[in-house]
């Protein structure tokens, strides 16, 4: 009954809001992990700054708080010579009653051209993209449960980087997946470029069979989870699933579903092991693969800066 | 409006004159750098570098993330990445591009060049200037002038066993 | 007012009558139904040629928004809504500020709307005080000052001691308990669950949020002989058991909302907030069960469980909206709609929103029961006139009602409704006429 186009597509199908992953063309995807790749070396050179968004001014808008997601996406606004304003919404207008979108619009007042918006409601990056002036670019740094677009592309980045070709790869993501923006966005950019076996691992009450859906397959036993993977994406466990009654003990998962030595020999002898951050040492991760040789958790930070860079630059360049 | 439609200009021919010219401008400035512009002129200086028998590789130089007009354009995608294997600090550098025109690729590319260091000279040698300079940038050594309508537009190919040739294409009817 | 309606196709759902012809209308009643003697001298006569004549429409789930949430909503606007939708009876919820639970508000609001003499009001009163699911409300002297039966309106009552208790209470007098069956704890979420919420990243309400509910009321029906109402069901295993709990002669009817006949999750879309209703959008595989069991009998009555929310409310992240939407206008185009797909004719399409609603209220309204919801000799003249043809857009400027949020608006429905209202007769009274809109 209803059709709408992708808000986060112009008439010419070119990008001018990242909100989601869901419905983007493998096209625009391997075109933002390419041009990532042009600004990692630009953070090689002395001058690790390019004039692409000067006179652009970037505001982050937080109402969930993050210190390392706000810092690298002002890091990579700064790169491109953006200004940059920080604003802890979480406890501060909204608690007088502001409504958001009353925010918004004050915001857009004070000639705002990027919003990168975390919101702890799924959808709240749509209701501002439909709000905001024309010119205006909205950046999704987390929604709810909903989606982490860039997140997911520098998931993306950093396995192409360490294995090249996404049409022969075995994909495991481990741990709370239906509470995950992260998980979400990773299996729509896992699926849009073509890899062929994605799975979702973990207990039931945190891996419901519903995910079949989205075009993985579901598991509940952790060795046959990660049986020959290439990639193993490991989530972060929050405790509020012990109070909510999901899981009895962040011991219990350890047990069960924490990645370990012994647990990651199952898996391709090759394979890296990756993770949004921060972890959580002894819950979800043992410490000695945390740091070990199939970790690539460190290089995601330095890729995620990249991509960022290459998400604004890519959008900002873009009318709507 | 008719004018006659310009011959389209033999570029083999025009390379083997850029060879001497630039062999003739190392040998007054034997520590100078081959840097080639993105696409085109990262060809040619291959080319050159090869021909002249010269040590190491070329520089290769985007314009992609300094150009004036990200405005309107966007980031064009495949704008070529910039890779230079030696120091630019106090280094005489020739630049190497196939057609010289508004002068706003060369503006980009030098900015671009100065994310790595401060080069002690800057020189630019290229196959053909069409003219319509926007910037004040000028060639040292021009293999040939071509005139040509605003609309028209002239790009080097390489053919898969290295030989270059030009296409004139025509911009809108 | 001596009234005459002419060249009208006259339908009366109730005893199959269709056919072209004349009403007359004296006294609040009507007097002649199809051949009308010359005798008959009009006061005033109203031209119906291509239209139809059909009895005024029964809402059984309507929300006014008065007293309390006059922000959203007030009696005048939305009673007047509700006459330009055709709807001459109409049964509003008692979640009201304060709740309907003490016989003077339930007066006041009869009064009101006497006065206003748009649509008859008949207000359901709050099964327990404050519907906080503790202590019973004076059923008896709610229903004396009007009430037609009791609801919890959303808020389920957790203690099923309390409920129990409550159906055997109302047992005693006969009185109908008008339930939505949905868990309290399992019906938290935002959306339905299933693919759609999964990949939207929103919190969903299992099928079983129905179907534990239902089985519970069942249950407590079986052991205390009540009457009960179940108010907007959503999914097909809810039909399911909502057949076997007829076939079994336990007496319970049921409703269905225009909302979860027609729309399905999917409808969603990118978040979009006029979606958010309660119960949430099912998918296709409910909407065709809900949509056979109401063509054949299972499900009683078709609602259009007005709910006016302002626009504050609606430009929110989709979890924090608050659930409802604009109904009364859209009761009649959206009944058509669904006649029309399930290839039901007009009598049997409009049986859903005249006489089986009647049916389900049985003898809480009285005499009134014996002619509302039909056209016949002798009985009360309401009497709504419409025009099955005329195909128009649901945008804001064409709603009466305060509240402009609807699912099927034309921004984001793309199309158009058939079948526009043209009169509106209360007792005899004209109480809408589009001419004069």
């Amino acid at each position: 009954m209803l059709s709408r186009r992708n808000p986060q597509l112009n008439r010419h199908g070119e990008l001018i809001h990242l909100l989601s992953i869901e419905g983007l063309p493998k096209a625009v995807l391997t075109q933002i992990l390419d041009t990532a790749g042009t600004f990692l070396s630009v953070n090689d050179r002395d001058v690790k700054k390019v004039p692409l968004l000067r006179g652009k001014s970037v505001f982050n808008l937080f109402f969930e708080n993050s210190t390392r997601t706000r810092t690298t996406f002002e890091i990579a606004a700064k790169r491109l010579s953006a200004d940059v304003i920080n604003l802890d919404i979480a406890r501060s207008s909204t608690a007088k009653g502001e409504s958001l979108l009353d925010t918004i619009a004050n915001l857009s007042a004070m000639h705002a051209d990027m919003f990168v918006v975390r919101h702890s409601e799924s959808g709240a990056p749509y209701l501002i993209a439909q709000h905001c002036a024309p010119h205006v670019h909205v950046i999704n740094a987390g929604d709810g449960g909903h989606a982490h677009p860039t997140q997911a592309l520098l998931d993306m980045y950093t396995i192409r980087h360490f294995k090249g070709d996404f049409s022969q790869l075995t994909v495991a993501i481990v741990g709370d997946i239906v509470h995950s923006r992260v998980a979400r966005s990773d299996i729509h950019a896992l699926t849009t470029l073509g890899v062929p076996e994605i799975r979702a691992v973990g207990p039931k009450t945190l891996v419901p069979g519903d995910l079949r859906e989205m075009g993985v397959h579901v598991f509940h036993d952790m060795a046959e989870g990660i049986k020959g993977a290439d990639v193993i994406i490991m989530l972060r466990l929050q405790n509020e699933r012990m109070s909510g009654a999901m899981l009895p003990s962040a011991g219990e998962f350890f047990k069960h579903f924490g990645l370990t030595a012994d647990k990651l020999a199952r898996a391709k002898p090759d394979a890296i092991v990756m993770h949004p951050g921060p972890i959580n040492r002894g819950v979800e991760i043992d410490s000695s693969v945390a740091d070990g040789t199939h970790s690539v958790i460190l290089p995601q930070v330095t890729y995620g800066i990249a991509v960022r860079m290459a998400v604004m630059s890519t959008i900002a360049g873009n009318e709507a | 409006m008719s004018s006659p439609t310009p011959t389209v200009p033999d570029a083999e021919a025009l390379y083997a004159a850029l060879l001497e010219g630039v062999r003739g401008l190392l040998g007054t400035a034997p520590d100078t750098a081959l840097v080639g512009i993105w696409s085109g002129g990262a060809w040619l200086a291959a080319r050159l570098h090869a021909d002249l028998g010269l040590a190491g590789e070329p520089g290769v130089l985007s314009s992609a993330l300094h150009r004036d007009d990200f405005g309107e354009r966007g980031l064009a995608a495949g704008g070529g990445a910039t890779k230079l294997g030696f120091a630019i600090e106090g280094q005489r550098l020739l630049l190497i591009d196939d057609v010289l025109y508004t002068g706003r690729t060369i503006r980009a590319a030098i900015n671009e060049l100065y994310d790595f260091g401060r080069p002690a000279s800057v020189a630019l040698a290229v196959l053909v200037d069409r003219g319509g300079r926007e910037l004040p940038i000028e060639s040292v050594f021009t293999a040939a002038h071509v005139e040509l309508a605003p609309n028209q537009r002239l790009s080097l190919a390489r053919a898969d066993d290295g030989r270059f040739s030009f296409a004139l294409e025509q911009a809108g009817a | 007012m001596r009234l005459l309606i002419k060249g009208g196709r006259l339908i009366d759902p109730a005893s199959g009558l269709d056919r072209i012809g004349e009403l007359a209308i004296a006294g609040g009643r009507v007097v002649a139904l199809g051949e009308v003697s010359r005798d008959f001298s009009a006061e005033r006569t109203i031209d119906a040629t291509g239209l139809v004549v059909a009895p005024g429409l029964i809402d059984l789930a309507a929300r006014l928004r008065e007293p309390g949430h006059e922000h959203e909503g007030m009696l005048e606007s939305e009673l007047a809504a509700a006459a330009a939708g055709g709807v001459t009876s109409l049964v509003c919820l008692p979640d009201t500020d304060p709740p309907l639970d003490e016989p003077g508000l339930v007066e006041m609001l009869k009064f009101r709307a006497r006065k206003l003499s748009r649509c008859r009001l008949f207000p359901l009163g709050a099964l327990t005080r404050g519907l906080a699911g503790e202590t019973l409300t004076e059923m008896a002297e709610l229903t004396e000052a009007g009430c037609v039966g009791f609801s919890q309106a959303d808020v389920a009552i957790v203690n099923t001691l309390t409920l129990q208790r409550a159906l055997l209470y109302a047992a005693t007098y006969g009185y109908t308990v008008w339930l939505r069956p949905q868990d309290a704890w399992l019906g938290g979420g935002v959306a339905a669950s299933g693919p759609v919420a999964t990949r939207l990243g929103l919190s969903g309400v299992p099928v079983a949020a129905e179907t534990v509910a239902l089985h519970t009321i069942f249950e407590l029906v079986r052991s205390t002989g009540a009457r009960v109402h179940l108010c907007r069901l959503s999914s097909a295993a809810g039909v399911e058991l909502l057949r076997r709990a007829k076939a079994e002669g336990l007496p319970v009817t049921a409703d269905v909302s225009i909302n979860s006949l027609h729309l399905t999750d999917v409808d969603v879309g990118f978040f979009n907030a006029a979606m958010r209703v309660t119960p949430p959008l099912r998918q296709q595989r409910d909407r065709d069960a809900l949509q056979a069991a109401l063509a054949d009998g299972t499900i009683d009555a078709l609602v259009s469980d007005h709910t006016p929310v302002s626009s504050d409310e609606k430009t929110l992240p989709f979890g924090e909206a608050t659930p409802g939407a604009t109904g009364l206008e859209l009761l009649l185009g959206l009944a058509l709609h669904w006649g029309e797909m399930q290839k039901l004719s007009l009598g049997q399409t409009l049986a859903c929103i005249t006489h089986h609603p009647v049916r389900v209220l049985g003898a809480a309204i009285g005499s009134l029961g014996n002619s509302a919801g039909r056209l016949v000799a002798g009985g009360v003249a309401d009497v709504c006139v419409f025009d099955p043809a005329a195909r128009w857009a649901v945008r804001a400027d064409a709603l009466v009602s305060q509240s402009k949020h609807t699912p099927f608006a034309f921004e984001t429905s793309g199309f158009e409704l058939a079948g526009r209202v043209h009169t509106t007769l209360v007792a005899g009274v004209v109480a809408y006429e589009r001419s004069l809109a």
